[in-house]
């Protein structure tokens, strides 16, 4: 079942066009990587997904319904979740508040008695129960990437938008993470992920979707995605990285 | 309701309704003056923190709404014949609803901007009540003393009046924990630590803020109403102190802004001070410089005020003070 139909988004920015005619559709309990240079739209895409900013055309369908232009606080209520790239926790909230706030006003719009105890089984998931009453403020990056991951998930979405969790971790963590989200998915939660760790976003992902200059250049499985002549044009700007992708 | 039962909770409530009861038993005027003066600013610290605590939005303007509503309602007291309590209610309905209408246009604002917005405001509103007719103008309200013969007499107005404040900030209270403790509180909290991702989690901010904004705003209408009746007349010179506003940040900030306890502990606290440093000849025409150096001192080395210290330094009393 499609549980995602993204058609046609085009958003500019003054004279920066920064997504032009992207679509793509996701089904259900899929995981879709995208990737893409720097500055690609990877990261504006996801914030047209969750209504941070309206798109100047197309649509967004979830789940049979048109979202496209809604608030992100409505677009939350009908389960889209999301992890932030560069960490936002919020410090002076526990580890356990930060998931509650997930889980009161997500779409599970849980009590607070209710989305404190569903905490515990999340915390549990990503490994931080024993943090659970320190103050979000004092966790480290991984820590922080943790509870992210939390925090989205607290509130039982139906989708999920990864945005760069493995960046900054070392490998181990990285494989720790990995585990993580298929875990995820294995409790039935699709994904959307951007990733820039190559190798890991090869690994895990069902599907790959690239974007460059915000239009989507090659679509399908990782290893065709790879050996597409057109994605290693694009990354050739940085060779290392078109030798990561060719090992990947 | 459960919530309100943490101990945490209970004590300021406690602590407020012996305080009054004690003034009361008493019987003695001048404890009774002194009391109001304190519990005034109880309400007033406590119900600001509810949007400069909770929410994380720094308001200037927190003493328009003492003043506005406190105008209204002494208005339907003195032209309308509107007994103390009705009246007193209106005056903070009042409040509320200024707040909601405000709040749509300036909590779009945020940090230095919403702050600069809500000094516009008080000067806005000290300007159109100096030019509106119906209360007075220039030279205000007062009620007529024979207002107070429906009290039993001025001295026991002045009781009542005394009542109906101690009732006052023990419902600020209470409201204050009651939003602390509750799923709302915790959007607020999250909209505090960052609005953006409070809203990508599925917290209605725009809804949220204003409804914090009118909470806030209630109470400061309802005891600027019980202040005038007290006082007997209202001008505007007496209803909009830009000084007060800054005061009333000092006060939460002193305490601990985002706890209950800390608020309470603030206003006492400084209101003390003020009272000391007043009478004291040195400083007598220096208390708001001592203010200011108070507020800088805070900031600088414990943001977190009185009880945020305590709390963090001894994690012992963590439950004791919220």
């Amino acid at each position: 079942m499609t549980l995602l139909q993204v058609q046609g988004i085009t958003k500019r920015f003054g004279g920066l066009q920064a997504l032009s005619e992207v679509s793509f559709t996701l089904a259900e309990g899929e995981i879709l990587g995208l990737i893409g240079p720097n500055g690609a739209g990877k990261t504006t895409l996801f914030n047209v997904l969750n209504g941070v900013f309206p798109p100047d055309k197309g649509r967004v369908i979830f789940r049979g319904e048109d979202i496209t232009g809604l608030p992100p606080y409505e677009v939350a209520r009908k389960g889209i979740a999301r992890a932030y790239q560069v960490v936002r926790p919020l410090n002076d909230l526990t580890v356990r508040e930060n998931v509650m706030v997930g889980g009161c006003f997500g779409r599970g719009c849980l009590s607070l008695g209710r989305a404190a105890q569903e905490a515990e089984g999340v915390l549990a998931l990503v490994g931080l129960l024993d943090r659970a009453d320190q103050l979000a403020g004092s966790l480290n990056v991984a820590q922080k990437k943790r509870l992210e991951l939390a925090r989205a998930l607290g509130s039982h979405p139906y989708l999920l938008l990864l945005d760069e969790v493995l960046a900054g971790l070392n490998p181990s963590e990285i494989t720790a993470m990995l585990d993580t989200i298929q875990q995820i998915r294995a409790s039935g939660i699709t994904i959307l992920m951007i990733e820039h760790v190559m190798q890991a976003v090869m690994t895990v992902s069902d599907r790959v979707i690239v974007l460059d200059y915000g239009e989507v250049i090659a679509e399908g499985l990782p290893q065709e995605v790879v050996n597409n002549p057109q994605v290693i044009e694009a990354y050739l700007g940085d060779p290392k990285m078109a030798e990561r992708l060719l090992q990947g | 309701m459960r919530n309100l039962l943490r101990l945490g909770y209970l004590l300021p409530v406690v602590l407020i309704l012996i305080w009054g009861l004690v003034v009361i038993i008493h019987g003695e005027d001048t404890l009774r003056e002194k009391t109001f003066t304190l519990l005034m600013f109880v309400g007033m610290a406590s119900s600001l923190n509810i949007l400069l605590g909770y929410t994380g939005y720094v308001s200037f303007g927190h003493i328009v709404f003492f003043g506005l509503g406190g105008y209204f309602g002494f208005y339907l007291l003195a032209q309308h014949d509107w007994s103390l309590i009705p009246a007193s209610l209106a005056g903070g309905a009042m409040s509320a609803v200024i707040a909601g209408l405000l709040g749509v246009a300036v909590l779009r604002l945020r940090g230095a901007y919403f702050a600069l917005a809500t000094i516009g405001i008080n000067e806005a509103a000290r300007a159109f009540v100096t030019n509106f007719g119906p209360f007075g103008g220039a030279t205000g309200l007062y009620v007529n003393f024979s207002v107070y013969e429906a009290y039993g007499g001025a001295s026991q107005a002045l009781w009542s009046t005394f009542t109906c404040l101690w009732i006052t900030a023990l419902a600020t209270i209470i409201a204050s924990a009651l939003v602390k403790g509750s799923r709302f509180g915790l959007g607020l909290m999250a909209i505090r630590e960052d609005e953006d991702a409070a809203m990508v989690m599925g917290v209605k901010a725009p809804q949220a803020k204003t409804l914090a904004f009118m909470i806030s705003a209630f109470f400061p209408g309802l005891i600027g109403t019980l202040y005038f009746f007290k006082n007997g007349n209202v001008e505007p010179g007496d209803a909009f102190h830009l000084h007060m506003s800054i005061e009333l940040l000092v006060m939460v900030m002193l305490g601990g802004q985002g706890t209950v306890f800390g608020p309470m502990l603030g206003a006492v606290t400084y209101e003390g001070l003020r009272g000391y440093l007043l009478t004291s000849p040195l400083f007598k025409s220096l208390h708001l410089a001592v203010s200011g150096l108070f507020l800088l001192i805070i900031v600088l080395f414990v943001p977190a005020g009185v009880v945020g210290w305590i709390r963090h330094r001894l994690p012992i009393t963590r439950r004791l003070l919220e």
